[in-house]
């Protein structure tokens, strides 16, 4: 076998009421891409924080190739500066400075104490042009999509001549194209003699780009594997600790759609200026409605544009019959609910408790002064935490102490207490894991079959043929056509999304 | 683990137990200096009746304190809500005390070498023209900061200077005086037609208090201290739960600017005189470190108004007992600012884990037992 990079033995880490990490072995070795698995919580995240001194480990010992004694990092750029070099799940860059600025800030080349602005500008092209991204270095990083800004982001991490580079959930924000280039530059850098580790949810990029896969559980090790080696379900099961059937029983029910009923939704000719092309959308009660497309296909304008998170420049909007001004309250007010696709930006309340993320959106649908009371808010809160399993150590806990999987239940309960007609979910389980996703997916059903309206936006196909009764396909910000009934399959949707035999 | 342990734990951990802290250090400051000088602890915390009136040092502080408080208040709301300050709340007060006094004496002031005699127009009319003008002195703070989007430190940086400069306008640049006892009620005490006191309590001390009341009432009672700090954390969450965070921000200036007219009402009235140029000169300092003292971040979001009032408290404190021990007035920043230097950073978040690094590296065998155990 080759040498090992990394040794992590029996690493303990506690959290305010939580075991995080319990005795968690963890071997990474030169030219190999390791995956590390888990649900939510399972301790994936926090491995790594310890791994790169983001956190502190209470015992345990971490080596590492190249130095004789035990190290602990305390800090990410010691971390750094001993080859560990890391890009999170949601990009840590600046956005408001240049992609080149980006790629060297604390490290910038010097030339005679000053700043060496031409060899920022030109070794900034040069690592990019090594990952396949040939874009303007001088433009603010927030000018580009969230695709590239990861790219960069992983960029800068392989320039900082690491050893060990780690990859939190990179592809969650990637079209397929992109996802297809980082691998093949994971695969060379492979090649190179780099140790990678890969934190994901997809299985399937998984099986694809990986050696060999560590799956924790609660906390735990459960086992290392070969890739080679391990059935998928297998690997489902281990991460899950329980059988594959309770994801294989979801299946989508046939409601009766009666053409007389009033829809939610009624869009006639949406548009935005410079953005999503004029589209008509229904959304009946009882509905689940899907928007497939790639990133940027305009599917997420589809939905801002129906809540009015955004102002719409054409087209009529009906919500129940109703026109309503454009602002998000009235959407509130006339039962409209949005989860969006950012969860960090556009959802979350980081500093407020759980209880008060949950109710701020009932609370602001009464107004300010019907306060509800603080057994009301409390009541609420437990109702939702006990029904979508919410894991936090109590309610009053910051919301942003938790998990991404729990956090997004947060926000889910937010609006569920709003008692919504139409609920919009806007990429709703990116970035969490399986077990979490059924039973989003399981909600959404359930919810439905209770008369709910629901417009499910995901990336994956096949979590949109188990929920969806009906989807929308969205290319180059154009609605191109719907699918229903014998026409839900993959292939019929990757083909309409893919263009070509254009859906009319 | 016992239930008191955790009674005390749970004390040590509440948000208002280091600003507590600090008022009472600096109350024991003072026993401590006037033990050494005098040898006896001295009459600080004595508290007694004479002429009709409650006296000690103690009910000074919380008398002096009057105006900070109700900045203080005024402050933390903006700061929770935009994450920004107002530092126009010193000049708001001078420009407030300057209108109300002009109105009281209108058409007089330059016949009677600026003295207002008698009452032009109704006392309560003059109050209320101080209030409507730090209410407008707010909403075109609000309006910079939340329609136009501009910092909120520049934005007010505009009143902070021209506040004054108008002030002056409206006094033609005269010290203008109040010859009307009843002028002088609200910042001091309000007495008979012969000049007795009728309350023993300064008025100040009142007003202060209803506002704080009237806040913490206001914010108890309705979502407005959630909504506050909602959009303080992340006004686009807000926005999509409904709440319009432009219109929370605007009414938190607003409310900072009748703040600072009623602080400046009490200012004025104390000395019975616009002084525009020195109307709560660098109160507006004052105020924000008095939130800040309080525990609240100046990044804004979560905030507790209970901070803010012992916070300005513990200023006022601070400021008393230096002149107590005979600290002259243009030297008491700088003793004020070793112990303010001091205070902030007993309660920087980062301090624990720094100390708890330091203790580790003098017993340096606990440090290493977590590595040898296998």
């Amino acid at each position: 076998m080759a040498k090992p990079l990394v040794t992590m033995t029996g690493i303990n880490k506690h959290f305010p009421g939580v075991l995080a990490l319990d005795g968690v072995d963890f071997q990474l070795v030169a030219g190999e891409i390791h995956a590390l698995m888990g649900e939510n919580g399972a301790g994936k995240s926090t491995l790594v924080k310890v791994l790169t001194g983001a956190e502190a480990f209470e015992s345990g010992q971490i080596k590492l190739d190249g130095f004789d004694a035990p190290i602990i990092n305390h800090s990410p750029q010691e971390a750094q500066e001993r080859g560990l070099a890391t890009v999170y799940q949601e990009v840590n860059l600046a956005p408001n400075l240049s992609v080149a600025e980006n790629l060297f800030v604390a490290r910038q080349p010097r030339r005679l104490g000053l700043v060496n602005w031409r060899a920022i500008h030109r070794r900034a092209e040069a690592i990019l042009a090594g990952i396949g991204l040939d874009i303007d270095v001088d433009k603010p990083l927030e000018s580009y999509p969230i695709a590239v800004q990861q790219m960069v982001a992983i960029g800068r991490a392989i320039d900082v001549s690491a050893k060990v580079l780690i990859l939190d959930e990179p592809t969650s924000s990637l079209n397929d194209q992109e996802v297809a280039n980082l691998f093949a530059l994971m695969r060379r850098l492979r090649d190179q003699g780099l140790g990678i580790i890969f934190i994901s949810h997809f299985l399937e990029q998984v099986y694809e780009v990986c050696d060999r896969i560590t799956v924790l559980r609660n906390g735990r090790l459960v086992g290392q594997y070969d890739v080679a080696h391990l059935a998928r379900r297998e690997l489902v099961s281990a991460m899950l600790g329980r059988s594959f059937d309770d994801l294989a029983a979801l299946s989508r029910s046939d409601q009766d759609q009666s053409n007389d009923t009033t829809p939610v939704v009624r869009a006639r000719g949406l548009a935005v200026r410079g953005g999503v092309k004029p589209f008509d959308l229904d959304i009946m009660p009882g509905e689940v409605v899907g928007l497939a497309g790639l990133l940027g296909s305009g599917r997420t304008q589809v939905a801002r544009v129906i809540f009015a998170a955004d102002p719409a420049d054409q087209g009529t909007r009906l919500i129940n019959n109703r026109q309503l001004p454009d602002r998000p309250l009235d959407s509130v007010r006339a039962g409209l609910a949005f989860c969006p696709e950012s969860r960090k930006d556009e959802g979350v309340i980081g500093e407020l408790s759980v209880r008060e993320n949950i109710v701020v959106a009932q609370q602001s649908k009464l107004g300010a002064f019907h306060l509800m009371s603080h057994a009301e808010q409390v009541e609420l809160a437990q109702h939702y935490i006990d029904l979508l399993q919410i894991k936090c150590a109590s309610m009053e806990t910051p919301i942003k102490q938790l998990s991404g999987g729990n956090q997004q239940k947060v926000i889910l309960a937010r609006w569920l207490a709003t008692h919504p007609e139409l609920l919009i979910l806007d990429e709703p389980t990116r970035g969490i894991d399986i077990g979490t996703k059924a039973e989003i997916q399981r909600l959404c059903l359930e919810l439905a079959d209770q008369g709910m309206a629901v417009l499910f936006i995901s990336s994956e196909i096949d979590e949109m043929l188990r929920t969806c009764s009906r989807i929308g396909v969205m290319r180059d910000l154009e609605k191109v056509g719907e699918l229903t009934g014998d026409q839900l399959n993959s292939s019929a949707i990757m083909a309409a999304i893919a263009g070509g035999e254009a859906d009319d | 683990m016992t239930d008191q342990h955790s009674r005390w734990r749970r004390l040590i951990h509440s948000r208002l137990f280091f600003p507590l802290v600090c008022l009472a250090l600096v109350l024991a400051l003072n026993v401590v200096i006037t033990m050494v000088t005098t040898g006896s602890p001295g009459p600080f915390f004595d508290i007694n009746f004479s002429n009709g009136t409650i006296n000690g040092p103690l009910i000074t502080i919380l008398n002096r304190s009057s105006e900070l408080v109700i900045l203080a208040v005024g402050m933390t709301i903006v700061i929770a809500s935009s994450g920004g300050v107002d530092i126009s709340v010193g000049a708001v007060m001078a420009l407030s005390g300057a209108v109300s006094v002009w109105l009281l004496g209108y058409g007089t002031l330059a016949d009677n070498s600026y003295h207002v005699a008698s009452y032009v127009v109704p006392y309560g009319v003059g109050l209320l023209a101080a209030i409507a003008v730090g209410a407008i002195c707010g909403a075109w703070n609000g309006l910079l900061v939340a329609k136009l989007r501009i910092q909120a430190m520049v934005a007010t940086l505009i009143l902070f200077t021209g506040g004054r400069g108008l002030a002056k306008v409206v006094s033609e640049g005269q010290i203008t005086k109040v010859d009307v006892p009843s002028y002088k009620f609200i910042g001091n005490f309000i007495q008979d037609g012969s000049g007795h006191n009728v309350v023993p309590v300064s008025t100040a001390i009142f007003v202060a208090a209803a506002v704080v009341a009237l806040a913490g009432l206001l914010l108890r009672h309705s979502a407005l201290g959630m909504n506050i700090q909602a959009v303080g954390i992340n006004p686009k969450s807000s926005r999509l739960v409904g709440l319009n965070s432009g219109r929370v921000v605007f009414f938190a200036f607003v409310f900072c600017g009748v703040c600072a007219a009623l602080a400046g009402i009490i200012a004025t009235s104390r000395i019975g005189a616009v002084d525009s140029s020195n109307v709560g000169k660098l109160l507006e300092m004052d105020a924000i470190l008095a939130v800040a003292l309080g525990g609240n971040s100046l990044a804004g979001g979560r905030f507790s108004l209970a901070g803010s009032v012992i916070g300005a408290i513990t200023i006022q404190s601070l400021t008393t007992v230096l002149y107590s021990v005979n600290v002259s007035a243009d030297q008491l920043p700088f003793y004020k600012a070793i112990v303010v230097v001091l205070i902030v950073v007993l309660q920087s978040p980062e301090l624990r884990p720094m100390l708890q690094r330091l203790r580790r590296r003098f017993r340096p065998t606990a440090g290493l037992r977590q590595v040898v155990a296998p």
